[in-house]
């Protein structure tokens, strides 16, 4: 008998509280997909954790939509990345904030693209992540998209015109972005006076700076990861030879490389939407609330997924979402309302076309004093 | 029918019986579709790693080898079933799946056959851990090879070019280098996974229990004696050795077929390792003990995920005390003394059975 009574109350309350909440906000549920564990674990963390900041801060604030994030890892495996997706669909997800890296994006985004699932990626930036689908977003450019976008900002902020370009010729990142930067570069009447390439396997990087040298460049184009950006930093100050360094997303971190003298670093630029020593007031909240949260300070990665609850959130204003939709209804609503949306976010102002990739300015960060700097 | 002859019969039965009623119950789940989404995404993954447990036994546990190279089979079995498949799509404009699949499937077979041939004929002959050793490296091999391998269609025709991607203009990308077997269109089924497990469990179980298995499992225990009856015990490892391979191949193009996209980095050493803890968890030679403990650890993962980042903490705590206890003798004593009665209770049965 108490039982029931208490089960009673249980449902009074039940439904008093739904009557209250009729005027409340719609809450959608989205699901983050990441490697939260693993070797990749540092970029899932990031865009984990700086999804939640923004969660924390939407559901805090007065807006028509509220976030309940649900979490699934995906170890950076394509195999593991399908399970995720459809545990977080069991879970009750109606949209994906995700996946972090490009390969396990790759195939979770093919499978949404059958099943009618709408992705959000902050930070999977290989091409294939949105070829032949309708259903995935970037919010990080793409890697051509960077080598365009690093040709047009040294053109049009006249860094100079005599290019060298040194770049991986076995790794897809460091090809797709020299590729798009050569031709680029031709169209804005950039000259390249020097091209060499290295692998995976190169550690000494002489001939390929004394080649820029020789050449007389003013600007050295490094489309690659930070750990040979930085010996061929070291190379070019025993060579005393100092032009302007530029390099792409993947120089993120060079600060931070051990045993690297970081003077060597000074006056690098590299294009990247967010670093986290910037005064303006989006960014100094975000980083304060992130320190605050996580005791670290955050990485580009975060600051793309912090934009991407937003968008979600904006996206599904415009497109008129509710809680009871199921994804299959949600995806197509999301992909019209994605192509008539603008953010403006704290990794710049966005807006998107049907093939899902993101036209926003790019902005290039320059180094000085050991600090990443935007001009 | 000798005593002997009736347990293996009964052991047969048994193992397909088992499959084929998972399979149906699987089916209505589909049908009437109170399966989640998780456990379906599953299904086809499961078929797979089943069929590469069962065929690595038949190295490890009955032929007495150790392969530490299983997943580089399976890769090259995903590999040739993306290649197969797509070529198919885009060359001959083979719209039908089921076809697709079971060509690409067979292909792998073949392919990963005559590899573990190729490796076996020189490696079988010697004695001691020569095969683990090569086995491991012809892995690694294959890993590092398609990542600078670069295959194509265009005209009707298969491109192949190796470490630069030197392809004519509009030509369809089937395998692209370090970015794996791209923009594959998923048509693995779990009705052909189903199948598969059969044809590798008919395969398997025939094997064992032939002249040739019998010779084999000879080798394994005294290649002394074996060799001393006039057993070729090279053969004999041969057969083993290549079933086992082409077994693998055909689970990795029907696990490649399954995905939009195969990377080399999913089958490294790691995953051969993974395949190895199915089979010793299940028990050498031991094939009905190879599907169950496949199937538990595929799914054990994804069961676990409500503990997020202690998942793998408590799968390894699982493995340790699943080790721990099917090998306690006195956890042993206590499960036959729990199953006693029924055991009477069948041979009493029997023995009624005989007397009618």
């Amino acid at each position: 008998m108490k039982k029931l009574f208490a089960m009673m109350l249980v449902v009074c309350m039940l439904l008093t509280g739904a009557a209250a909440l009729a005027d409340e906000p719609i809450t959608l549920r989205v699901a983050h997909i990441g490697p939260t564990t693993g070797a990749a674990a540092l970029y899932g963390l990031a865009t984990l954790h700086g999804a939640e900041v923004a969660v924390a801060e939407l559901n805090a604030s007065d807006s028509p939509y509220h976030i309940e994030l649900i979490n699934e890892d995906d170890e950076h495996n394509v195999e593991k990345v399908i399970n995720a997706y459809n545990a977080a669909l069991d879970a009750g997800a109606q949209m994906i904030l995700g996946t972090t890296t490009s390969k396990p994006c790759e195939a979770a985004g093919a499978q949404g693209y059958t099943d009618r699932v709408f992705f959000l990626t902050p930070s999977a930036s290989a091409p294939a992540v949105t070829e032949d689908k309708d259903n995935v977003f970037q919010i990080c450019f793409n890697d051509p998209n960077q080598g365009l976008a690093s040709a047009q900002y040294i053109a049009d902020h006249n860094l100079g015109t005599k290019i060298a370009v040194i770049y991986n010729n076995a790794d897809v990142y460091s090809t797709g972005i020299r590729d798009t930067f050569v031709a680029e570069a031709a169209n804005k009447g950039l000259e390249i006076v020097s091209e060499t390439t290295f692998t995976d396997e190169t550690t000494d990087f002489s001939v390929q700076v004394a080649d820029a040298q020789n050449n007389g460049a003013e600007i050295v184009f490094l489309p690659m990861y930070y750990t040979p950006a930085s010996l061929i930093l070291k190379i070019a100050a025993n060579k005393d030879y100092h032009p302007v360094f530029f390099g792409v997303d993947g120089m993120d971190g060079i600060l931070s490389v051990d045993g690297f003298d970081t003077s060597l670093a000074e006056g690098v630029m590299l294009l990247t939407p967010f670093v986290a020593s910037a005064s303006d007031e989006k960014t100094v909240n975000f980083v304060t609330k992130y320190q605050e949260a996580y005791g670290e300070t955050p990485i580009q990665f975060a600051a793309d997924a912090y934009d991407g609850i937003y968008i979600l959130a904006a996206a599904a204003e415009k497109a008129g979402i509710t809680a009871e939709m199921e994804p299959e209804e949600v995806c197509d609503l999301m992909i019209a309302a994605m192509q008539e949306i603008a953010v403006e976010g704290l990794t710049g102002s966005m807006t998107w076309d049907e093939s899902g990739a993101v036209s926003k300015t790019p902005m290039a960060a320059t180094i000085i004093n050991g600090e990443y700097v935007f001009e | 029918m000798t005593k002997a002859k009736r347990n293996r019969l009964i052991y047969n039965i048994v193992t397909y019986a088992l499959v084929i009623a998972a399979f149906l119950i699987l089916q209505s789940m589909i049908a009437n579709k109170t399966i989640t989404r998780s456990l379906k995404g599953q299904l086809v993954p499961i078929c797979c790693w089943i069929v590469m447990a069962v065929s690595l036994n038949l190295v490890i546990g009955i032929s007495g080898e150790l392969s530490l190279g299983h997943a580089g089979f399976m890769s090259i079995g995903a590999y040739t079933g993306a290649v197969v498949s797509g070529w198919l799509l885009n060359a001959f404009a083979v719209e039908n799946t089921l076809l697709r699949l079971v060509l690409a499937i067979i292909a792998g077979g073949v392919m990963a056959g005559i590899l573990g041939a190729l490796i076996g004929i020189p490696v079988l002959r010697l004695r001691g851990d020569y095969l683990a050793i090569v086995t491991l490296a012809f892995g690694e091999i294959i890993r590092s090879l398609v990542n600078v391998l670069y295959i194509g269609v265009s005209d009707g025709r298969l491109r192949f070019s190796f470490l630069t991607k030197d392809m004519p203009e509009g030509t369809v990308m089937l395998v692209d280098g370090a970015k794996g077997a791209v923009k594959i269109k998923p048509i693995s089924t779990f009705t052909v996974g189903f199948v598969l497990i059969l044809i590798t469990l008919f395969v398997v179980l025939n094997l064992i229990n032939s002249r040739a298995g019998c010779a084999i499992k000879a080798t394994r225990d005294n290649r002394i004696a074996a060799e001393s009856m006039g057993i070729p015990v090279t053969k004999y490892k041969m057969i083993a050795f290549t079933t086992a391979a082409a077994l693998a191949g055909m689970a990795g193009a029907l696990y490649g077929l399954n995905s939009s996209t195969v990377v080399p980095t999913q089958f490294t050493f790691n995953q051969s390792i993974n395949v190895l803890v199915f089979v010793v968890l299940g028990g050498l030679g031991n094939v009905l003990g190879s599907v169950i403990s496949a199937t538990l650890l595929t799914v054990l993962p994804e069961v676990l995920r409500a503990f997020s980042d202690y998942r793998m903490l408590a799968y390894a705590i699982v493995l340790i005390l699943v080790m721990i206890f099917t090998n306690n003798p006195l956890i042993r004593s206590f499960v036959n003394r729990l199953f006693s009665p029924i055991k009477r209770l069948f041979r009493k049965n029997k023995q009624g059975g005989d007397i009618a």
